[in-house]
C-alpha cells in the first residue's frame, strides 16, 4: 500500500498523510515509515477527528471522547492522502473532506483504505485499497492494530 | 457506559463525578479548534441558541457567545434592558415567545437563583444556567476545574481555597461542588460577615486568616469583592479588605510552595488581588477565560447531543 500511496503522488514532495481517529492514524504512521524507508525522505503525518463534522449528532449521540486533530503543515497546494481502516457508507470520508477544506486548498486529495466493505451511501471511492470484502448490513468489519490493541487482526463479525 | 448530561445544565449540585469528567474531557478537543485558522467546526448547524442576560456580563456572554458561534449555531442575544422584559413580561412568558420562534437552547443569566431550573421545567428547549442569583455559576466552576486540571495534571487532593465573599458568590457553590466531587479538598477564607452560615457543612474548611489559608493550598481561587457590598457594612473599607484580607506577594511568599492564583474576574487590582500577584507566574487568570470557550463547546456539544435512545438505534446499524 505504501508503494502505491507514493506511486499515487508521482514521488513524495507533496506528500501529507492524514490518518482519520483512531486506528487510520496508527495506519497512516505505519504507511509513512514504510515510505521513508524506501524513499529516504520525511512524510509528513496529521491526524484528523471528524467527530464535529458527523451529519448525525442528534441520532448517534456524542462520542464520549473527541480524539486529537492536528495538521503538520499547511494543506494548501499539497497532495493529501487520507488514510483510514474500514470504507463502508462513505460518510465519514465525506466528513473528513469537509473538515480538510477548512484547513486550507490541497491540489489533490485522495484516499486510502486499509478494507473496503461496499455498502456506499455516498458517491465515493478508495484509490488505494489493501483489501477488499463483500459484507452484508448485518456484519461488522474490525481492524485492530498493534499500537492500540496488541496485535494486527481484521475481523468480520456477524 | 457513557455518561449522558440530560436536557438542561442548571448546576454541579446534581452532576455525578463521571458526568463533571465527561464534560472535562470533552473540552480537550475543543481547545484545538481555537487555534485553527478557521475556528469553526460545524457540529450545531442550524442550531439555533438564544442568550437571555437579564443580568449584567461581559466575559461570560462573550465567552457562551464564541463558543456557540465556533460550532457553527445561529445566536440571537437579548438583554433585559431594550427587551419587552422592562415593559414587565414575566420570565416565562418571554422564553415562551422565543421557543414559538423555534429555538432550540436557552443559555440564562438571572438575579434569581433557581431561575434557570424553573426555566428547564417549563420549556422543552435545552437551558444552560450562566449564572443564577446567589445559586449557581456552573459553566464558570467546570472552567476552573479544567484550569486547575491542566495546571496540576490532577484535581484528587488537591488543597484549593476560596478566598473573599463566598456569601454573595454563586462561582464559590458551585467551585465547592465540583471540586468536593472531583475528590479535592475545599477551604474557604474571608471576613465572618461575607461566610454562609453553616459553610462547614458543605465539607469545606474555614480560614479566618489569610495567612493561614495561604499555607494549606495549592490554589487560591479569589473571588470577586463585589463593591456594592461595602455600601452595606459587609467591610469597612476596601482598603481595610486589601490589608487584611489582600492576596499580596509578601503573603505569597512565606508559602512553603508555589500556589496557584485564579480570578473569575471581574478583578479589583488592589483590593481582593494585588497586581503583582494577578500578573505573576503564577497566576492562570487568562488561561481560565481561554479554557472558557472550551468548556462552553463542550456543554452545548453534550446537550445537543443526548439523546440516548436514539443513539443505541443509530449504533446498530452504523458502521
Amino acid at each position: 500500500m505504501a508503494v502505491e500511496v507514493a506511486e499515487l503522488t508521482h514521488g513524495t514532495a507533496d506528500l501529507v498523510l492524514i490518518g482519520i481517529q483512531r486506528r487510520g492514524v496508527e495506519l497512516a504512521e505505519r504507511i509513512a515509515k514504510l515510505i521513508e524507508k524506501d524513499e529516504g525522505v520525511t512524510v509528513p503525518r496529521g491526524a484528523l477527528d471528524i467527530t464535529l463534522y458527523r451529519d448525525d449528532l442528534e441520532t448517534v449521540g456524542p462520542k464520549p471522547v473527541i480524539g486529537e486533530t492536528h495538521l503538520p503543515v499547511d494543506l494548501t497546494g499539497k497532495h493529501a492522502v487520507i488514510v483510514d481502516d474500514v470504507l463502508y457508507t462513505g460518510r465519514t470520508v465525506r466528513a473528513a473532506l469537509d473538515e480538510l477544506a477548512d484547513f486550507g486548498r490541497p491540489k489533490r486529495i485522495s484516499l486510502c483504505v486499509l478494507v473496503d466493505r461496499g455498502g456506499r451511501e455516498l458517491p465515493i471511492q478508495a484509490d488505494v485499497i489493501g483489501q477488499k470484502v463483500k459484507t452484508g448490513p448485518g456484519e461488522r468489519v474490525e481492524v485492530q492494530v498493534e499500537e492500540l490493541d496488541g496485535h494486527d487482526q481484521v475481523d468480520l463479525v456477524r | 457506559m457513557t455518561a449522558t448530561l440530560g436536557k438542561d445544565l442548571v448546576g454541579l449540585e446534581h452532576l455525578t463525578p463521571e458526568q463533571i469528567r465527561l464534560i472535562l474531557d470533552t473540552a480537550e478537543p475543543f481547545k484545538e479548534v481555537s487555534e485553527r485558522p478557521i475556528k469553526k467546526v460545524p457540529a450545531l448547524r442550524g442550531k439555533t441558541i438564544v442568550n437571555l442576560f437579564f443580568e449584567a456580563s461581559t466575559r461570560t456572554r462573550i465567552s457562551f457567545e464564541f463558543a456557540e458561534k465556533r460550532l457553527s449555531a445561529d445566536t440571537v442575544n437579548v438583554a433585559a434592558t431594550g427587551s419587552s422584559v422592562s415593559k414587565g413580561e414575566t420570565l416565562v412568558d418571554t422564553a415562551k415567545n422565543l421557543e414559538a420562534m423555534r429555538i432550540d437552547m436557552v443559555v440564562i443569566r438571572h438575579p434569581s437563583s433557581g431561575a434557570a431550573e424553573f426555566l428547564g421545567q417549563r420549556i422543552r428547549s435545552n437551558v444552560v444556567n450562566a449564572g443564577d442569583g446567589k445559586h449557581e455559576h456552573p459553566t464558570q466552576a467546570l472552567l476552573d476545574l479544567l484550569t486547575i486540571r491542566d495546571k496540576h495534571g490532577r484535581i484528587e487532593g488537591l488543597k484549593v481555597c476560596l478566598v473573599g465573599d463566598v456569601l454573595h458568590s454563586r462561582v464559590a457553590r458551585s467551585n465547592i461542588w465540583g471540586l468536593t466531587k472531583l475528590g479535592a479538598q475545599v477551604g474557604v477564607c474571608g471576613p465572618y460577615t461575607l461566610m454562609p452560615r453553616g459553610i462547614e457543612e458543605l465539607g469545606v474548611k474555614f480560614f479566618p486568616r489569610i495567612e493561614d489559608a495561604i499555607e494549606w493550598a495549592d490554589v487560591l481561587n479569589v473571588l470577586r469583592l463585589q463593591l456594592e457590598r461595602m455600601e452595606k457594612g459587609f467591610i469597612p473599607s476596601l482598603r481595610e479588605y486589601y490589608r487584611v484580607w489582600g492576596v499580596t506577594p509578601e503573603r505569597l511568599e512565606r508559602s512553603p510552595r508555589p500556589v496557584t492564583i485564579m480570578h473569575p474576574g471581574p478583578m479589583n487590582r488592589g483590593v481582593e488581588i494585588d497586581s503583582r500577584v494577578a500578573d505573576g507566574p503564577h497566576s492562570v487568570i487568562l488561561d481560565q477565560v481561554t479554557n472558557g470557550v472550551a468548556v462552553r463547546m463542550a456543554v452545548l456539544y453534550l446537550l445537543a447531543g443526548g439523546r440516548p435512545e436514539l443513539a443505541d438505534a443509530a449504533k446498530r446499524g452504523a458502521e
